[in-house]
């Protein structure tokens, strides 16, 4: 099962690049900030597999759920600030 | 019982790292940031869901699993919500939509 969330979070990682190249090449701030979010969720499934993977699930927990907390607030603030000034 | 409950965690795992790649690939390839949201938000959401609910599926009954199904909670309310405020900021600031005309 060790190897299975191993290559999971592999697969998981080459997803994250995939979508990289919308962050950098997106035309426009909406596009990047779009991609930021998924690439945020991602990143929570990968901590997660992290803790499985070193058997230490209940401190990767925390990390994931403060990692949860800190792409919701920046998305939300990204996108009200943009709202207010102009989207380029 | 136990492998049972370990296959039915990979399975659920396998859906949710699917449901991610139609997300990558709807990022990639559609022409407009608001068809971009769609695919990426439901796919985001649910994919998500699938994964960490599984991943709580595998740690079995504790206090961590319960700590994990919140976040699965978590994520099923707010990426809906960052969805929704990022298209009223796009369509606040009139951004230009695509249409089937443009393509020819």
């Amino acid at each position: 099962m060790l190897d299975f969330f191993v290559w999971t979070s592999v697969a998981i990682l080459f997803l994250v690049l995939l979508c990289m190249y919308r962050v950098f090449r997106g035309p426009g701030v909406v596009n990047r900030i779009v991609a930021i979010n998924i690439v945020g969720t991602k990143t929570i499934t990968i901590v997660l597999f992290i803790g499985l993977i070193f058997q230490k699930i209940d401190f990767f927990t925390d990390i994931a759920l403060v990692y949860a907390l800190i792409n919701f607030i920046g998305v939300l603030a990204f996108s009200k600030y943009f709202e207010k000034k102009g989207v380029v | 019982m136990d492998t049972a409950v370990s296959y039915a965690a990979g399975l659920l795992i396998v859906l949710g790292v699917i449901l991610f790649a139609l997300g990558a690939i709807g990022i990639l390839r559609f022409p407009d940031f608001l068809t971009r949201m769609h695919a990426a938000g439901k796919c985001d959401t649910l994919g998500g869901l699938l994964v960490v609910t599984g991943i709580a599926l595998y740690n079995g009954l504790a206090l961590g699993s319960l700590k994990i199904i919140f976040i699965a909670v978590f994520i099923f309310l707010t990426s809906p919500t960052a969805t929704h405020a990022i298209a009223r900021a796009a369509l606040k600031n009139k951004l230009p939509i695509w249409t089937r005309d443009e393509e020819q």
